[in-house]
């Protein structure tokens, strides 16, 4: 499922982490200037496709392309150039702690960056007023709220104006009003400074209302990719038992065992495990 | 007969695997030494580690150092007692110190202080996915906080011991001359002539480098190299205490052997 | 914590550091020997050297002058060969004798030197020719059995 107007592509790729198989034979892109969720149960390799954007993890197999390069096959320096043009959220944030709100946006500005401290101080007060928390530049992140980290960490992302935005579970235990403000700060971000945005989420509600697109991964593979409105009327069984939250379908409620009335005694079976 | 056997391959799996580890320990180390040229474009970060690794350990050692010179004068008084040659307690002093417990007891005592504290704080980094921000924000983890960190340690370690054992001497100076009498010329004469400085205090910071590099290295390692759970944090601060405590002492049996036996 | 303020106890932590080296240094260690003043060798050879070593101290009239330089074995005069690196500033007789001395009863050996009484000076590269052995505890016993056995079988 690769499009031409991908700016991400992924194609026949095989990833596993050690013993258990993730990807087999994964084909799957991301559109340009929009914003992309990827969507898929605990375990589907939602966070690993991050990592093979990333290039923090390589793949078995196949290539992982991102504005015409390939990522796994990156040297050192080329690596280090492309991780100049992303910029990611970690699920909770992953402030330094050492630092305070103010040091830690302004953390890849110093190390990337000669820009004197006037000019820096100016960037990351621009910011952190994007993101609403200018009033919090002195706080040290063990003062800050969940969503709060997470909104400053946002603004680190940004600090070297990226054109790719990845975000790790951006929604994930946040209170629905800093729910609401994530989403909203998602697709500000996305139109105004013309990026392409890939978060990862379970948040049906939230990401249906953020998102341009929809990728659902199941098992290893790409089960459906387009648009909300199309992933809700879809009729593919799997792509229902998501969308609506249902208890059992193809993904089951019971995990693989023995008959119940073999467990209970009450039936002898040859296969005793 | 099959009891048996399961316990010799699980010895066997366990070598395999401390093997391994002593591999992928050193391809680690080497890794850090070779991204090191950044602790002297910046020496803001290693001047960070120090303090974090050497000042706030200052306390322990001074404490410690004064303790044990104080027993060891007091032991060393009461045997020499019986030979007639409580004079000589001041050599016993200084030369136990200089040779042997500066060096091995500040580096257990850094081991257990700054080492754990080294592992903790890079395992939580690694656990709250600050070590792969940092990457994702292409600033590599090993030459802005790890490197400082091992160099840090290398760096303090030699500074400790040295305040230890001046200490010590300063300790056994105190019960033996002041408290318990012993006539301070003889303690400071017959220390100054059996002290050689090449021989024993060059010999002593010889030891003191190399501890600290061997516990600075084990920290650094453990940190990185934990599960990134709350659990595998705490269980590598404890492989960090333990293995540095003995790689510490079996290297002082290496170095002593060299140094201080008919090798000359 | 500020910079300058970890700058600060840095800097308090090295200088304490350097001052404990010092300290040990200069008040605990032997500081004669931080400093090699200038020497000159001369050879001594000995029919047992006992337990000398080499760095033992050189003395003469208990003041230490010098430092044994090496020990060896001299296959054409079968005896040991011991090389004394002496301070220029202290200048010996030609005929000068060296001794090895015990410290004390059971101490460590060392050389001392007795001057002689000749107009020229010991140069560097000289041989020292009147020596005296170290006492091997061994035979001064052995000595004194034998004469007490001869003693009683002389009766």
């Amino acid at each position: 499922m690769i499009k031409t107007t991908d700016l991400i592509q992924i194609s026949s790729l095989n990833f596993s982490y050690g013993e258990s198989e993730i990807f087999q034979n994964l084909d799957v892109g991301f559109s340009a200037g929009k914003v992309t969720a990827i969507m898929g149960g605990s375990g589907s390799g939602k966070t690993t496709i991050l990592k093979l954007i990333g290039g923090q993890v390589r793949p078995q197999k196949g290539r992982v392309i991102c504005n015409s390069k390939v990522v796994n096959h990156m040297k050192h320096n080329e690596l280090f150039a492309h991780r100049k043009t992303i910029g990611m959220l970690f699920q909770f944030g992953a402030l330094f702690t050492d630092l305070n709100v103010f040091e830690n946006v302004a953390f890849p500005l110093r190390e990337q960056t000669a820009l004197p401290d006037a000019a820096i101080k100016d960037l990351v007060l621009l910011k952190l007023h994007a993101v609403g928390l200018r009033g919090a530049s002195r706080l040290m992140p063990a003062e800050l709220s969940g969503g709060m980290a997470r909104r400053v960490a946002l603004a680190r992302a940004i600090a070297l104006d990226p054109s790719l935005m990845l975000y790790d579970e951006p929604f994930t235990g946040l209170d629905p009003i800093s729910t609401a403000i994530t989403g909203n700060l998602i697709r500000t971000l996305n139109d105004t400074l013309g990026i392409t945005s890939v978060f990862v989420t379970h948040d049906i509600k939230a990401s249906f209302k953020v998102a341009d697109e929809v990728v659902l991964l199941s098992r290893g593979c790409v089960t459906a990719r387009g648009k909300p409105e199309d992933l809700m009327e879809s009729t593919d069984p799997l792509v229902q038992q998501f969308v609506n939250g249902e208890v059992d379908g193809p993904v089951p409620f019971h995990v693989r065992s023995r008959s119940y009335r073999e467990d209970l005694a009450l039936e002898q079976s040859e296969n005793i495990k | 007969m099959t009891l048996f056997k399961t316990m010799l391959s699980k010895l066997g799996r366990k070598t395999i695997d401390s093997l391994w580890t002593l591999g992928v320990a050193s391809t680690f180390i080497f890794r850090v030494i070779a991204r090191s040229s950044i602790v002297i474009r910046r020496p803001n970060l290693l001047v960070a580690e120090m303090h974090f690794a050497g000042v706030l350990s200052l306390v322990i050692i001074i404490v410690s150092g004064l303790f044990v010179g104080l027993v060891l004068g007091l032991q060393g008084y009461e045997t020499l007692k019986r030979y007639g040659s409580t004079g000589a307690v001041g050599t016993l002093v200084a030369l136990s110190l200089v040779r042997e417990l500066g060096p091995v007891v500040s580096a257990l005592l850094f081991a257990s202080r700054a080492g754990s504290a080294i592992t903790a704080e890079i395992g939580i980094m690694k656990t709250t996915e600050q070590l792969s921000a940092m990457e994702m924000m292409a600033v590599d983890p090993y030459a802005r906080v790890i490197a400082p960190m091992f160099w840090g340690g290398v760096l303090s370690m030699p500074l400790l011991a040295a305040i230890f054992s001046a200490m010590g001497i300063i300790g056994g100076y105190l019960i033996t001359v002041v408290v318990i009498g012993v006539d301070s010329g003889a303690f400071w004469s017959q220390m100054q002539a059996s002290v050689d400085f090449h021989h024993d205090i060059l010999n002593g910071v010889i030891k003191s480098v190399v501890f600290g590099a061997a516990v600075s290295a084990i920290s650094v390692y453990e940190g990185y190299a934990s599960v990134p759970t709350a659990e595998g944090v705490s269980k590598a601060v404890t492989r960090t205490v333990v293995t540095s405590a003995l790689a510490v002492l079996a290297l002082d049996f290496v170095l002593t052997a060299f140094m201080f036996t008919g090798a000359h | 914590m500020e910079r300058s303020v970890i700058d600060l106890w840095v800097g308090i932590f090295v200088a304490l550091g350097i001052a404990a080296l010092l300290f040990l240094a200069l008040k605990a260690g032997n500081v004669d020997s931080i400093i090699k003043s200038e020497g000159y060798l001369v050879s001594a050879e000995f029919d047992n050297i006992g337990g000398l070593k080499a760095k033992a101290p050189v003395k003469s009239a208990g003041v230490i002058v010098g430092r044994v330089d090496n020990v060896s074995f001299s296959n054409q005069s079968l005896r040991a060969v011991v090389k004394l690196n002496l301070d220029k500033q202290f200048q010996f007789p030609k005929d000068s004798s060296a001794s090895i001395l015990t410290s004390g009863l059971l101490g460590d050996q060392f050389v001392g030197i007795d001057p002689g009484g000749a107009l020229e000076n010991l140069q560097d590269g000289d041989r020292v020719r009147i020596t005296q052995s170290a006492i091997v505890l061994e035979k001064v016993i052995g000595q004194f059995l034998y004469g007490k056995m001869s003693e009683k079988n002389g009766d």
